[in-house]
């Protein structure tokens, strides 16, 4: 476990496609119940970065460690050996994460959805898998919508089966990445009051998103990237609202 | 501009005007199909009354056994195999895709007909098949001969052919689900095998079906090619009776008619399975229906 009382602590992360460096040596701790809010301009690697917290992406330099596990590796007589997919399946299996496409499977219905992890990866008995998910279902305001396909519901309604789908496997960290910027405007709200409501329950959160609304109120810090390097960080009022570094203001401009 | 003044009606006032042109031609295609039909069925040459004699004959239903059971096995092997080849054709390793690929090359590059009477001749190319080490003990030896009849030359031939295509129909399935499905199942943590099984081709099977059906129907005329292994399928049963009674127009009917009935069966049965992989879609299962002639 993290005895440390960090939930993620990623040191000197690089990352490069091809000749493109996209990520140039990031710091990042985030403590246990913390939610952090990654903005930044696009392409400065935010999706990038936190692709890498559960190894979609590899990484090439610096060290990434989840819940006290070094993510994709394991130490082995002193050496460090890189784990083959099956193995870093396992190490993901704590890490929920909520993508802008809502990603649903098409083909089962909402209920079905949430419980596919928690019965198929986890093992968990199908009686209690369900009945968690229906919990979750209520908790995210779509216990009336068990039975109904994805493609039925309005977009905002599909993010919030995503992020009950996540929360059925019991997450230990929640990985969002850009969870609103294809919804309506009148859509975003809904799914941000979930998150709102996660944050101060205390789940550690990472998310890449560009409301700044929501950042100002459920973040406990705004870590600011751009060009593949941390600009600055700090509680949500000091960075939002007195922003030191130049490119900060400017990218906060935009919003104004 | 003059109605622009006028109030805008409610549009249930609105009348249709009579679809002329749809009648029309519905008629025209109506009186011509009339014609064509009533020309063959009472067209003396066609010899109606020995297709009625034939069409249950149980020769003639014992060649479409042969093709039937020959066809079921054929296309569930080669579906199997088609699957496993897909699958391995896009995994991470560079040598289990090369040899996919090596093995869909080869199966299609070749005549069917070629394959087959190369399975049926297996013996004379190698008398004994041996099970054991590479470079190492036998462990079991049969006889060629024993095992290769023309049955098992049949289904192998047909079965391993079937597998080649089907492996691209597959793998085209597998390339249309969106990559964001497979990031998914990556994220949760789900293994592979499992993120196939649930979740990727079961999404796939929608872009499957259709051409595997084309798949099954050709299957059903390619197990005609049998008859060179002295298989008695359904269109050599009918060849070997008008071989003796000279009626080759009346027989061939009767081996049309049953194909002709065999692939209606099949498109009915494949709009119940694209019906039930289009759960989940938003109203674009009604148009997605296979060939099949209108009821
Ligand atoms: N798989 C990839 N292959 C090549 N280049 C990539 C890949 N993924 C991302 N990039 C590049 O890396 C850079 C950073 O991308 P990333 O998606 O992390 O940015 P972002 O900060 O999330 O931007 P946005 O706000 O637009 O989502 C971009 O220039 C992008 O083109
Ligand atoms: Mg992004």
């Amino acid at each position: 476990m993290s005895e440390s009382g960090f939930m993620v602590r990623a040191h000197g992360v690089h990352k490069s496609f091809g000749l493109l460096e996209v990520l140039k040596g990031i710091d990042l701790d985030v403590a246990c119940g913390e939610t952090v809010v990654l903005l930044g301009p696009s392409g400065s690697g935010k999706s990038t970065f936190l692709r890498c917290l559960n190894r979609l992406e590899p990484i090439d330099r610096g060290s990434i460690v989840v819940d006290g596990q070094q993510i994709g590796y394991r130490r082995r007589g002193g050496r460090l050996v890189e784990l083959p997919e099956r193995r870093i399946a396992l190490q993901r299996r704590r890490i929920g994460m909520v993508f802008q496409q809502f990603n649903l499977y098409p083909h089962m219905t909402v209920l079905e959805n949430v419980v596919e992890a928690p019965i198929g990866i986890h093992g968990e008995p199908r009686a209690s898998a369900e009945a968690h998910a229906r919990e979750l279902l209520g908790r995210v305001g779509l216990a009336d919508k068990a039975g109904e396909y994805p493609r039925r519901l309005s977009g905002g309604q599909q993010q919030r089966v995503a992020i009950a789908r996540a929360l059925a496997i019991r997450p230990r960290l929640l990985l969002f990445d850009e969870p609103t910027s294809a919804l309506d405007p009148e859509l975003v709200g809904e799914v941000l009051a979930v998150m709102k409501d996660l944050a101060r329950q205390g789940m550690t959160m990472v998310v890449v998103t560009h409301e700044i609304g929501f950042a100002r109120e459920a973040a406990h810090r705004v870590v600011f990237m751009d060009g593949g390097v941390v600009v600055e960080q700090g509680r949500p009022d000091a960075v939002l609202g007195a922003p030191r570094e130049a490119r900060t203001r400017a990218f906060l401009n935009r919003f104004l | 501009m003059s109605a622009a003044s006028e109030e805008p009606a409610d549009v249930t006032e609105a009348h249709r005007p009579f679809p002329w042109g749809t009648v029309l031609s519905w008629a025209v295609v109506a009186i011509v199909a009339a014609q064509a039909a009533l020309a063959v069925a009472t067209n003396r040459n066609f010899e109606w009354e020995v297709v009625g004699e034939w069409f249950f004959h149980p020769s003639i239903l014992a060649g479409l056994e042969v093709t039937l059971g020959l066809t079921v096995v054929s296309m569930s092997l080669g579906i199997v195999l088609g699957v496993l080849l897909a699958v391995a054709r896009l995994a991470r390793s560079r040598l289990i895709g090369g040899l996919a690929g090596l093995y869909i090359w080869f199966f299609r590059g070749t005549p069917l007909l070629v394959q087959l009477i190369f399975w049926y001749n297996l013996a004379t190319l190698f008398p004994h098949i041996d099970l054991g080490l590479p470079f190492g003990p036998t462990l079991a030896r049969f006889r060629t001969n024993d095992i290769i009849t023309p049955l098992t030359a049949a289904v192998a031939g047909l079965a391993l052919n079937e597998g080649a295509y089907m492996a691209e129909v597959v793998r085209g399935g597998l390339l249309s689900v969106d990559a964001g499905q497979w990031e998914t199942v990556r994220a949760f943590g789900m293994g592979r095998a499992r993120a196939l099984w649930r979740i990727i081709l079961p999404q796939a099977m929608r872009a499957i079906v259709p051409p595997t059906g084309n798949q099954l129907i050709s299957m059903i005329k390619s197990t005609s090619l049998v008859s060179v292994i002295a298989m008695a399928d359904l269109l050599y049963s009918a060849q070997a009776v008008y071989n003796r009674t000279f009626q080759v127009i009346p027989l061939l009917l009767v081996a049309v008619l049953w194909y002709l009935l065999i692939t209606s069966l099949l498109n009915v049965f494949q709009s119940m399975i694209e019906r039930h992989y289009a759960r989940g879609e938003v109203d674009r299962a009604a148009r997605a229906a296979p060939a099949a002639p209108e009821a």
